[in-house]
Formats: C-alpha cells, structure tokens, sequence
C-alpha cells in the first residue's frame, strides 16, 4: 500500500513543474497547459485528501474544479485564436503594446 | 429544493434568466439599435434584482446545502453591485456604439460576472468560493478583449487571461490545503475545526494554504506585489469593462476576503496582521508613486486603483468593528467615483482615437462646464478632499487605524493620500487652467450616459455631505458576519 502522503507530495511536485513552466515558456499554449497542470496536480491532491479524509468533498470539488479547467479552457484559445489572427503567431514577447 | 430556497436564490435566478434571454436576442439583434435595445433590458434585470434583494432583509437564509448564505451582508454587497451594474451599463449603451461593439452578449456577460460577484459576497463554503471566483473572472476575460481589432484589447485580454488562471491555480491549491489541514469545506466546520484544537496540533499545512489564498486574493484586488497587470489589463480593456472590473471585482473580492478571514480565519487575527500590514503600505505606496509620473488618465486610474486597493487593505489590517464596515462603505463610495471617471473618458472616447491622455483634458473646463465639473468632483473624492464620499471613507479608514493604535499605519496612510492629490488635481488644473494645444473635438452626450454621471456625482455627494444612514446599514451588516 502506497502511502496517502507520497501522493501529495507527488502532486505538490506536479504543481511546481506547472508554476516554473507559466513563468519562464514564452508561447501563450504551452503557458496554459502548464496552468492546466497546476489546476491537475490540485486534483490529485483533493482525490488523494479525499481518501485520507474518508470525506466525499474533495471528489465533489474536483469535478467543479474539472468543469472549470474546461470552460477557461474554451475562453483561452478563443483568445489566443484572436491573438494569431491579428499577429500570426502566439509568441507572448510580440504583444508588448502596453507598459510603463 | 423547496419554494423558500428559490425565494432565497430569486436575485440570482433574475440575473441568469435574462442574461440567458439577452443571449438569445441578441442572437437576432446584430446592429448598433439592438443592442443599445439590449442596454436597456439588462437595465430593466438591475431593477428587478434590486427590488428582489429588499425580500431578504434581516433574514440570514442559507441555500445550496448550505454552501452561501443571504444575510445582511451579502445583500449590502448585492446593493453595492446593482449600483455598479446600473452605472456601467448605463455609460456602456452609448460606448458600445462609438467603438463598434455590436453584439448583446457584452450585456449578457456583464450579467453572468455580476452573478458571480453575487455568489462570491454570500458563499460560505470553500468549494463555492472558487466557482463564485471563476464565474466573476471568465466572462471578464473575455469581456477585456472585447473590441477584436484594437491590439491594446486583445494583449489585455491575453494578460489578464494567462495571469487570472495562474493566481487561480495558487488560490485553489490554497483551499485544498486548508481542506485537507482541517478535513472540511463549509466555513462553519472549518471554524469549529480551529476553535476545538489547539495551536500547535494544527497542521502546518493550514498556514500555507491562508499564504496562498492570500496571493488568489491580492491578485483580484490588485494588491502589491501581485499588481502588475493591473496598468496594463485597464488601460487595454474597453474603458466600461475597465469601470466595471475595477469596481465589482475589487468589492466581491473584499466581500470574500472579509468574509473568511473574519469569520474563519479570526483566531490568527494576530498572524496574518503583520504579513497584511506590509501588503497594505506597499500597494498604497506603489500604486501612489507609479500614478504620478502617469501620462495616460486611464493608466493613471489603474494605479489610483491599486492605492485604493492599499486603503481598503488597511482598514482591513485596523480589523476592529470600524475598520471592517468602513471597508463596506469604501467600496460603495469607490464604485460611483471610479465609474464616474471612467464615464467620463467614455464620452471623450472617439472610434480609434480614445482621448484619453491628460492633453485631452487641457481647456475642457471653457467647452464643457459641466462635465469638466463632473470630473472635478470625481477627482476630488478620489484625492479625499470633503464634501464628498472619498473624505468621509478615508476618514473612516485611518480612524480605525488609530483606534486599533496602529499610529504608524494610519500616518502613512494620510501621507500617501496627500502624495495622490498631486495626480488627481493635475487633471483639475489641465481642465481649467491649460489652454488646449488643438481644437477640442464635439464630444456628444447621450440621455443614458449623462444620466449615469449625474446618479455618480449624486452618489459621491449623498455620500459625502450624509453618509450617517449608510455607515449605520454598512454597519449592521458587519453585525450580522460574525
């Protein structure tokens, strides 16, 4: 038996990986699946807690927060589809209009 | 679920009713009278919540099993976004027009965020919590990028897209640890959990995750360090999103850090004080000082924005009764000075040329009396100077600074607000005392837009000159967290 612990460490691991790769990748997809991984480590810590708990709000919590992960999902590439029809390309260095 | 709960949900089942009814119009109503026709439906779904919201009073109803409750202190914030609704859809039926945003799903998705807001300001449950801040933030990401072929629009969308998933992200695995810390999600498990232990028996884990929550919390609020998409997000965005967020999302993320901090987290009141004393006086500051160097009046609102968010946090670190209802009446103050100012660079706005830097205000004080009044009147509360709403807030603010004997707080606080003066009166004395370098354009007044300055100015100045009935309301309200 694996114990409960060595997942959220697992996950707390995965959650890293995600905030390193938002923060240094400069293509506006992969910085969203890093996100998306971020969202996913979370999960695996809620089933994993869930199962430590013996209570059934986290697996209730992961199913809202995969629905969520879904539509930002849907609102994100509609976005970068309207950022590589105006620029042709999703290189977050080229949208650099606003600053000071 | 029984009759009472509907009753109980009414103001959200209005709001999601017709902003899916405004959806399928404005499926039919592609042109520029359609949808000034949907401005005024969703004005008509702000009158019926707000008329729905006077059921509720004084009765503390919990719906969804429990997951939010409407007390009085939700329907004091559900007042304070149908204030924000008014006034931005208001401003927003002739801006819509000018810049060509010819779709009734703008208004639709005003409605959806504001259900979030509302459900944000009344959650009572962790898992609650982060769908009500999910259902407030998406539509605003979209809302940002709203006009497609302006390149500010669409890099701000991308911003605040790419940064509100990534501070997401923290505030969730934020929850979870203080799920799995105390192995519960309704706020009244969580705060028995802490009263029933002791200190050194609690996970640490539970610390971390307030850590977290805090960062998902001061990215809403614009707090430092996480601020600096603040600047760039409002001066994309089109300028009555701007309003709106800047307004609602700032009150439903206070509603809900009020909520929790005081109600669950009020054992560690000690703790999180100090870490929140720095927040303060460092967003107010920096907000303060990037704002005076401004060239851009809607970029300068950005960064006023953010040393506003510095105020309200230190009411929020005085923590006594004074210093939380003052952050209720700061909020509602900040909603009709904030959106006043921004309806204002609305009606300087022009189709590709927005007016929005500080020349453009140069000798508008000679050509448009009144409206160059109007944007006194809103600079003036917002610098804090009295009559108006801004001074009464303020004062409310560092006073609960001082009787929490927080001198040092309260000090800096006042000096910052002296600092922002400089800012705000610059655009006062470009109105009346700088001659204007080219001909200033015809700015054309619509009924609904002049009609949303006059209930701003209205509001700064009731609030201002009487504020007694609202403290008394704000105050109840507080009473009826605990």
């Amino acid at each position: 038996m694996i114990p409960v612990q060595l997942y959220f460490v697992v996950s707390a691991i995965l959650f890293v990986i995600g905030v390193i790769g938002a923060l240094t990748r400069r293509n506006a997809i992969v910085v969203f699946m890093s996100i998306e991984m971020m969202l996913n480590a979370v999960n695996l810590t809620l089933i994993a807690a869930s199962s430590y708990l013996h209570s059934i709000d986290g697996v209730m919590f992961v199913f809202f927060v995969m629905t969520v992960a879904a539509a930002e999902a849907a609102v994100g590439l509609a976005i970068f589809l309207m950022m590589y029809r105006k620029k042709d390309t999703i290189k977050l260095d080229e949208f650099n209009l606003l600053k000071g | 679920m029984n009759l009472n709960q509907i009753m109980t949900l009414l103001p959200l089942i209005i709001l999601a009713s017709f902003a899916m009814g405004i959806l399928l119009i404005g499926a039919f109503a592609k042109n520029a009278k359609g949808t000034s026709t949907i401005g005024y439906i969703a004005l008509a779904s702000m009158v019926f919540v707000f008329l729905s919201l006077f059921l509720f009073v004084g009765k503390g109803k919990m719906a969804f099993g429990s997951m939010m409750r409407m007390d009085v202190y939700s329907i004091f914030f559900n007042l304070v976004f149908v204030v924000i609704g008014v006034l931005t859809i208001l401003a927003s039926i002739s801006y819509v027009k000018i810049t060509g945003i010819h779709s009734g799903e703008y208004y639709a998705l005003i409605l959806f965020s504001m259900i979030g807001m509302m459900l944000m300001a009344s959650s009572t449950n962790l898992v609650m919590l982060f769908i009500s801040l999910e259902m407030m933030s998406i539509p605003i990401y979209i809302m940002a990028g709203f006009l497609r072929n302006d390149d500010r629009s669409i890099e701000a969308s991308m911003k605040y897209f790419l940064l509100g998933a990534f501070a997401s992200g923290f505030f969730l695995y934020g929850l979870t640890l203080i799920y799995i810390s105390t192995g519960a999600t309704s706020y009244q498990a969580i705060a028995n959990f802490i009263a029933g232990t002791q200190r050194w028996n609690l996970s640490k884990l539970i610390w971390v995750g307030i850590a977290f929550i805090t960062i998902g919390f001061g990215f809403k609020v614009a707090a430092f360090p996480f601020h600096a998409w603040t600047p760039d997000v409002y001066e994309g965005a089109p300028t009555s999103v701007t309003a709106y967020m800047a307004t609602g999302v700032k009150a439903a993320a206070f509603a809900a850090l009020v909520r929790i901090f005081f109600s669950v987290f009020s054992p560690f009141q000690h703790d999180w004080t100090s870490i929140m004393w720095l927040i303060a006086v460092l967003t107010m500051t920096v907000g303060n000082f990037t704002a005076l160097v401004q060239k851009n009046v809607k970029r300068m609102l950005a960064y006023s924005s953010i040393a506003h968010a510095g105020y309200l946090l230190v009411a929020f670190v005085a923590g006594n009764a004074m210093g939380r209802s003052s952050i209720l009446f700061y909020l509602l103050a900040y909603a009709f000075m904030n959106i006043g100012a921004f309806t204002i660079l609305m009606v300087m706005a022009k189709k590709n040329d927005y007016h929005e830097d500080l020349d453009s205000f140069a000798g508008l004080g000679f050509k448009y009396p009144l409206t160059a009044l109007a944007m006194s009147v809103f600079m003036f509360s917002m610098a804090g100077i009295p009559p108006t709403a801004g001074f009464i807030g303020k004062f409310y603010i560092f006073s609960a600074a001082v009787k929490s004997h927080d001198y040092w707080l309260a000090v800096i606080g006042v000096l910052n607000s002296a600092v922002s003066v400089y800012y705000y009166l610059r655009v006062v004395v470009y109105m009346y005392f700088k001659e204007p370098e080219e001909e200033i354009p015809t700015y054309r007044f619509s009924a609904p837009t002049v009609f949303s300055i006059v209930l701003a100015v209205w509001g700064v100045l009731q609030l201002g000159i009487l504020p007694g009935d609202i403290l008394n309301i704000a105050r109840h309200s507080i009473m009826a967290l605990m």
